[in-house]
């Protein structure tokens, strides 16, 4: 960023979404417009007075009915560093009941106002679902296997910051794919960004008909990490499996597992990205996870945050809007 | 019955549609009480005498009642969903005047008690004939077979677990060999469940963008190969219901061709709708088996053409609005058929895929022949089970305006050509688009 001290109240962002559902179907200027904003609220954060009013007497209501640290901190971090006030909700799994209520939870909170809503659920289209139920803004928090936006947009951050573009940057997906939200987001981003994308996992991992996603499949770490500039690992999700998808971790980490062996075929200056939390000696070696050289895994955490305050500020923006209102 | 005491009545100026004759010809039909006393374009229409009602058609097509051999209803159990009473007024509506029930009630149709209780509801309707099936294995739980004998006695239509398979294949070659003894047909809904798991819709490119567990083709194929392997070696007489692929429609096929008892069915979704119907996680799509590509569409419709399949079931699955507005992997199965079967089912003569005889054919005279029922026809002497229907009028199908009690259709807003006008069972008028309005109710909220 050349210019000095650009603030985001000043310069309100021109994108208007009315909900972030998912990646697939934003565009490209649409994507560039969210990784623009939190490039500037990246270096915000760095400051040592974080606190912002741009969302000041906006109320946005973390809403996730899946377990969750990282994201649900990072958006509640997010929402108080813009000023708004933030409310968590943490709905617990085990009631096998939780879907007859699902839309009665946010039927009852959208009574309240709030802005924002910004749901995680356990099941796909459970977001998109509650979100043609309330008339405010919804972001979708990760839904099931199916989407997980703003994860794919910090990682996107990420890479541009390191990369200084997207397109034309040779990225391998890694591991568990068929049970991740992370990379259908990232495969859509990465797509639309003009990134060229390979996958590498075992073939029960690999969900049927993805390479008519556009990507490069592969079941060789060897061929898959040749030549590539970004390596994404994914967890391997034991809780979202049923049944055998690998035989063994211990056979999983011989042969998918990212060490600085299987890390040497992909180019010298080649980084390495986890969306967390990891498993180390499961999908990751601890030497690659901690080097400080090849790791990107803390930068996107801080990235997060960045990119969480982007998405509700476009949100809370876009429901001042007349079209908003009638839904 | 007093069947006497009625007067004669004329259906004049119609269109004649019996697929069992082949007959296609303006001409008239004259019942007498509840029986068909003569059809034909050279019925006598100038001079009738003065005790004869004539009713003129108006070049209305007049064919045989439908025969729906795949419906569920809520009764007995699930009242909320729909009864027997509600599913026959949703029949009439949709032109149907047999329909079969599935045993997957509460309690199941699994001994003769149930079966006949079942049965005795049905009668007590009274709009049309309802018949039912009784479970080929007790509690439908795959494992002991049912009395299929007093249950056939008892009137069992045929023996199915309904919406599940008959897994285990030892259980299905003793049902094929002893079902033998009553010529009795075993209906199987082929999926092989280990490989359904979890799934919720067809399994591929769509699945992986929804990120919704996907139900391979291969699930459906499997399962109708391993039962023509023991159709083989039994001899029995098999049913498939529901066909969606094209592997089982060929499978189905060549079975044909080789000389084995089996015969099929599908239903309007798997030749109107493919699995993009499910994208934006719409819950009245989901379906079982799931809705399919449009190269088993288009294979489905071949197989209706070609006489692969021989029945087009509506595969009525009433539902709670309740069960559906979840997300989509904990939303129920199914949807509601009876009243679109036609409307929809037009769309293959429409569309030049099927001739008109023939999406008639399997709408009427291959299901009743296939469960051994006295319809299906337009033959002097039998029942005058019928329809009144225009192949052409225009309208769009709403879900509010569905007479059934559930509306969960996967066919809400589709514009078709083709509407029942009329339907008449055993010589009675038993439904009438101008005299029977749309019930007022409450718009069904967004699933």
């Amino acid at each position: 960023m050349t210019s000095t001290q650009p603030t985001p109240q000043s310069d309100a962002p021109a994108l208007r979404l009315r909900h972030l559902l998912g990646i697939e179907g934003l565009s490209r200027p649409d994507i560039e417009a969210l990784l623009d904003l939190s490039d500037r609220y990246v270096d915000i954060n760095r400051r040592a007075d974080k606190k912002m009013s741009s969302l000041r007497g906006r109320t946005i209501i973390n809403l996730f009915f899946e377990n969750s640290t990282r994201t649900r901190t990072s958006f509640e971090l997010a929402g108080k560093r813009l000023g708004a006030d933030v409310l968590n909700m943490s709905v617990g799994t085990s009631s096998v009941k939780k879907g007859e209520t699902l839309i009665d939870t946010a039927v009852t909170l959208n009574a309240m106002h709030p802005d924002v809503l910004t749901i995680r659920h356990g099941d796909s289209g459970a977001v998109h679902l509650l979100a043609q139920k309330v008339n405010c803004g919804v972001i979708n928090a990760g839904d099931g296997t199916h989407e997980h936006p703003t994860q794919a947009l910090l990682d996107a951050l990420t890479i541009r910051r390191r990369k200084g573009d997207l397109s034309g940057l040779q990225v391998a997906i890694c591991g568990d794919v068929a049970h991740s939200r992370v990379a259908r987001s990232n495969i859509h981003l990465l797509s639309i960004m003009g990134a060229r994308v390979r996958v590498c996992a075992p073939p029960t991992l690999i969900p049927p008909g993805l390479e008519r996603l556009g990507v490069e499949i592969h079941h060789d770490m060897r061929t898959g990490l040749a030549d590539c500039d970004i390596v994404m690992m994914l967890r391997l999700q034991n809780e979202r499996m049923e049944g055998s998808f690998v035989p063994s971790v211990r056979e999983y980490y011989r042969l998918f597992g990212l060490d600085h062996d299987k890390l040497s075929v992909a180019k010298p200056d080649a980084l390495v990205m986890h969306p967390g939390p990891m498993n180390r000696g499961v999908e990751i070696d601890s030497d690659v996870a901690d080097d400080i050289d090849r790791s990107l895994i803390r930068e996107q955490v801080e990235m997060g945050v960045a990119v969480r305050m982007a998405c509700l500020e476009v949100l809370a923006e876009s429901q001042l809007e007349p079209w908003a209102k009638n839904q | 019955m007093g069947e006497e005491s009625v007067s004669r009545t004329l259906f004049k100026n119609a269109r004649l549609l019996d697929p069992e004759s082949g007959l296609d010809a303006q001409g008239a039909m004259l019942v007498d009480g509840a029986r068909v006393l003569d059809i034909g374009p050279n019925v006598f229409v100038d001079a009738v005498q003065d005790d004869v009602h004539v009713v003129d058609c108006k070049g209305l097509c007049l064919a045989p009642g439908l025969v729906d051999m795949r419906v569920s209803t809520g009764e007995p159990g699930n009242e909320h969903i729909e009864t027997l009473a509600t599913a026959a007024q949703a029949a009439v509506a949709g032109g149907v005047t047999t329909f079969t029930c599935l045993p997957n009630t509460d309690p199941i149709v699994d001994d003769v008690a149930v079966l006949e209780f079942v049965e005795r509801l049905g009668r007590d309707v009274g709009l049309v004939n309802i018949h039912s099936y009784a479970a080929a294995t007790k509690g439908l739980g795959g494992k002991v077979m049912t009395e299929l004998g007093l249950l056939h006695e008892s009137g069992a239509a045929g023996f199915t677990d309904g919406g599940k398979a008959i897994a285990h294949p030892l259980v299905m070659r003793r049902l094929l060999s002893y079902a033998q003894l009553f010529d009795t047909v075993i209906i199987q809904h082929p999926e092989m469940p280990e490989m359904v798991g979890s799934g919720v819709m067809n399994e591929g490119e769509t699945a992986t963008r929804l990120g919704l567990p996907g139900i391979p083709a291969a699930a459906e194929v499997m399962m109708i190969e391993r039962d023509l392997r023991l159709v083989e070696l039994t001899g029995g007489r098999l049913h498939f219901s529901c066909l969606s692929t094209a592997a089982a429609v060929n499978a189905v096929r060549r079975a044909k061709a080789s000389g084995l008892r089996v015969t099929a069915d599908t239903a309007p979704p798997y030749f109107s709708l493919t699995e993009s119907a499910v994208i934006g996680y719409r819950t009245f799509a989901k379906l079982s088996p799931p809705l399919r590509t449009e190269e088993d569409r288009n294979a489905v419709i071949e197989g209706i053409a070609d006489g692969t399949i021989d029945a087009i079931v509506s595969a009525h699955i009433p539902g709670d609005r309740d069960q559906k507005r979840l997300p989509f992997t904990q939303a129920d199965f199914g949807g509601v058929g009876l009243e679109t079967l036609l409307s929809v089912s037009l769309e293959l003569v429409h569309n030049d895929q099927v001739p008109l005889l023939t999406v008639l054919k399997a709408l009427t005279q291959s299901p009743a022949d296939l469960l051994k029922l006295p319809a299906g026809r337009l033959r002097k002497g039998h029942l005058a089970d019928f329809i009144l229907f225009d192949p052409n009028r225009a309208v769009r199908i709403d879900r509010d305006e569905l007479r059934g009690k559930s509306r969960n259709t996967p066919f809400d807003e589709r514009p078709v050509q083709g509407r029942v006008e009329r339907t008449y069972r055993a010589g009675n008028l038993v439904f009438d688009i101008e005299t029977s309005p749309v019930p007022e109710r409450r718009r069904f909220p967004d699933a």
